[in-house]
């Protein structure tokens, strides 16, 4: 419901810069995937998005700080946050969604199994598995091993379940105004994200070096990196949100009831670590 | 440490320029606003930004037409006459892509922007920076999209659909650059949306409860509901696209264990959804207008609520019936097509609402009713040749005939975008300050009218008699009724330029409106000066619910 004091910003050159700025980086990767040639643009262009959110976000928390957001803005950015992060989960459940439908559906009736098994007629030899270790057609080579999910990436879901926890008891601090205890479990938070995104990394390296898995390897490797991919991508923007969010406590921002900035980040984090179970469970175990 | 504050002048408080009831002032204290060109680009005033989505809207509009008026010149009679089939199949694609994504969707956008705070009592949309950053990713995202007409190989060529493999084995090398536009195109619709249910959330004057909002309103939640839920799914599908042609994964590509089918599922469950976007806020539009020339309450109100929404449930549950031929397995071809039918119980609710609105109303036919009325009766007929088509055996023979075509377009043309000039006829008293011109509007309804049923009409023949869409030529048995088809297109593209001189004329001026610039307008939108001041409901207005 409308209070007396809503805040209308005054005139913004952030928006029109920031979609100025993603149009140069659009064309830019497009130049770069087409022609070869646009790896400068697209990388100008990224800088520009970065700074653009930057200095747009630097302004809103400056009127934060100077007191000019009421109740009513903070239930407004409550629920744009929360519907940006329900769009976040519709991406993914895209990507989990064509795995589930490749594994239940199009394999076995590749395979000659079920409703469309017709479609064992364009590769008789071809044996449906999962992961799915000999694709169809002989033109696409599979991976040579499947992950384990025993290893590194049961190291990584105790990683982020981990830096939830810490994440949560940092939050309990803030709201009760213990700003050390805080600022120390949003370090180990950080910490924690920082190796989940190391570990990831010699993962892929371990995964492209010695098992084969790529993103040419058949849909196994497709489905594997973009999930875990889009996932990853998502653990370094949370990590960045919270690097952030470390800053501003560092500079005494943030109160024990208004600290809406900081809740936020926390619901980011958590939603990319739910996301994370989704993909262990159905990425690497089953 | 404190942060550096930014000079205290360039900050607005609505609480130290508000005057009692949202009424017009210019005392403010702020920086003089920005002039000329900065004043648009810069905005972040919800009026100014719905000016901006309407006008781009309408310019797009244009460019669509002119793309669907070229493929008609081709098909005016058989043979290849015009352009080369390649091209062709460019102007198709495009004319779906620039109108589903620029014209239908930014207008009802702008529609929102425009009148969702003004019918909620509120000061502004929830976000208005991010409102602002919403409508500039447009121009870009099209500019983009249009330039790749220009690319070697021609622009996307592989229909509005843009099935996998056409998309990506034998796509134009500008299919990436068509992928990335979309992407920003997607990122301004989720924006968009996530403003706009949080104005609507959180924004109500006080004492307006959920069930005293304006259908309008209803319709435009449900709607944004709908684009946070299945944007993100386009999204994802074209970064598919994007994989399987520049990085050589095989999502869609059954050589490697990957499925072409698996892209119609997910375009589909993006797609569907998208069609009801289309439609749902054109549902709250007529709902507003009907009551108003009728000067009735709505019939039903809490039962278009619930209609609504119900559609909005079906609408997830519905997009294998785009699917019928492609080999679906029994049991979904029969699930997916008793789901589309029930769809059939809300929407019938709904039509039944108007009519029993209408009846034993008193009722005058300004233009935006006429407007409406042609709404009702054709957006019903392009229903019922949806029901036929959701019948998965018959189906079978109207699949990627021009039956499909004049179906889609019967609730696309003279439903969306019926809808959205009845909303400009009825809203632009309360944009401009003047009426629009009635006598000017009369012709534009009239050869609308008769240039929509021209050109759609008999598609419904040419596709029951079996002529595929998205052909250049076609056998000489479907000759009269394409160049019928034509004729009607041509009238109907240039009748609208007697819409454009309307809207001017009414911009410079005209019969002055008053607050309340109709007999029967109840909503809130009613109560504040026409034309609506800059800034309006700065200190919430005294909202009385009505009995609906």
């Amino acid at each position: 419901m409308s209070g007396g004091s809503y805040y209308v910003p005054a005139t913004s050159k952030w928006p029109v810069l920031g979609s100025l700025a993603l149009g140069v980086m659009m064309i830019g990767a497009g130049m770069a995937l087409v022609h070869g040639n646009g790896t400068i643009v697209m990388s100008l262009g990224l800088i520009g998005v970065l700074t653009v959110m930057a200095l747009w976000f630097r302004d809103v928390v400056m009127e934060s700080r100077q007191g000019l957001y009421d109740a009513q803005m903070d239930r407004s950015f409550r629920q744009g946050m929360g519907w940006f992060i329900f769009s976040e989960v519709m991406f993914f459940a895209a990507f989990f969604g064509a795995l589930f439908y490749i594994r239940v559906f199009a394999l076995p009736w590749l395979d000659g199994e079920g409703a469309k098994g017709v479609a064992a007629l364009l590769w008789p030899d071809f044996s449906a598995t999962w992961p799915l270790m000999s694709p169809p057609d002989p033109s696409v080579s599979g991976p040579r091993e499947v992950m384990n999910p025993w290893q590194l990436p049961l190291v990584n879901t105790l990683i982020l379940v981990a830096s939830s926890i810490t994440l949560t008891i940092a939050h309990e601090g803030l709201k009760e105004s213990n700003r050390t205890a805080c600022r120390n479990w949003l370090i180990a938070t950080l910490a924690l994200g920082f190796v989940f995104v190391i570990i990831q990394g010699v993962e892929y390296y371990q995964a492209v070096t010695h098992y084969g898995i790529t993103l040419q390897a058949g849909i196994y490797g497709a489905t594997f990196f973009m999930l875990t991919g889009f996932h990853g991508l998502h653990v370094i923007i949370g990590v960045t949100i919270l690097a952030v969010m470390l800053v501003r406590i560092l500079r005494g921002h943030f109160g024990g009831h208004d600290h809406f900035g900081f809740e936020a980040s926390c619901w980011y984090w958590h939603f990319v670590d739910v996301v994370w179970i989704g993909l262990f469970l159905f990425v690497y175990v089953f | 440490m404190a942060p550096k504050l930014p000079p205290h002048h360039s900050l607005q408080h609505s609480s130290t320029t508000a005057t009692a009831g949202g009424q017009v002032h210019d005392d403010h204290d702020h920086h003089p606003q920005p002039r000329g060109i900065m004043r648009w680009l810069l905005t972040t005033n919800h009026k100014e930004i719905g000016s901006l989505y309407l006008i781009f809207s309408l310019i797009m509009f244009f460019i669509g037409g002119i793309f669907a008026l070229v493929v008609r010149a081709e098909l005016f009679q058989p043979g290849l006459n015009l352009i080369n089939p390649e091209f062709f199949n460019q102007m198709t694609t495009m004319h779906g892509l620039i109108m589903v994504f620029a014209a239908v969707m930014p207008a009802f956008t702008g529609l929102a922007n425009w009148m969702i705070p003004l019918q909620i009592g509120a000061p502004d949309m929830a976000l208005p920076r991010l409102n602002n950053f919403s409508f500039w990713l447009l121009p870009v995202a099209f500019t983009l999209l249009l330039s790749t007409l220009l690319m070697p190989g021609g622009g996307p060529n592989f229909g509005w659909t843009f099935y996998a493999p056409l998309s990506t084995t034998y796509a134009p090398p500008s299919t990436t650059f068509f992928i990335l536009s979309l992407h920003i195109a997607g990122v301004s619709s989720i924006l968009g949306a996530i403003n706009i249910v949080a104005t609507i959330l959180n924004m109500r004057a006080p004492g307006m409860r959920m069930m005293d909002m304006p259908l309008f309103v209803w319709t435009w939640l449900i709607t944004a509901f709908l684009l946070i839920a299945v944007m993100p799914v386009l999204a994802g599908v074209i970064t598919m696209m994007l994989m399987d042609i520049n990085f050589g994964t095989s999502f869609f590509d059954a050589a490697g264990g990957g499925d072409p089918v698996l892209f119609q599922h997910l375009f589909w469950f993006f797609g569907h959804p998208e069609v009801y976007i289309m439609i749902l806020p054109a549902f709250g539009i007529v709902s507003a207008i009907i009551p108003t020339f009728a000067r009735k309450r709505l019939f039903g109100y809490a039962s278009m609520v619930y209609a609504t929404a119900s559609i909005a449930v079906l609408s997830f549950l519905v997009w294998a019936h785009h699917m019928f031929v492609v080999g679906l397995p029994l049991a979904a071809t029969l699930f997916f097509m008793y789901t589309t039918m029930l769809i059939a119980v809300p929407t019938g609710v709904k039509v039944f609402n108007w009519i029993t609105t209408l009846f034993r109303g008193s009722i005058t036919f300004e233009v935006p009713m006429l407007f409406a009325l042609a709404f009702v009766v054709l957006f019903t007929i392009g229903g019922f040749s949806g029901l036929m088509l959701a019948i998965a055996p018959a189906d079978f023979q109207y699949h990627d005939t021009y039956f499909v075509v004049a179906h889609f377009h019967y609730v696309l043309v003279p439903g969306a975008v019926f809808s959205i000039m009845a909303a400009v006829y009825y809203w632009l008293p309360k944009w401009t300050g003047h009426y629009p011109s009635e006598i000017l509007g009369k012709w534009h309804f009239w050869l609308s009218v008769i240039g929509v049923n021209l050109t759609f009409f008999p598609m419904h023949f040419s596709g029951l008699a079996g002529m595929p869409r998205r052909i250049p030529d076609y056998a000489l048995q479907f000759a009269d009724f394409n160049l019928v088809s034509s004729l009607g297109a041509f009238l109907f593209g240039f009748s609208q330029l007697i819409f454009v001189w309307v809207i001017i004329k009414c911009v410079r001026g005209g019969v002055k409106a008053p607050a309340k610039a109709w007999d029967g307008a109840e909503d809130l939108e009613w109560s504040v000066p026409s034309p609506a001041p800059l800034h309006t409901f700065e200190t919430p207005p005294d909202f009385k619910p009505v009995q609906h």
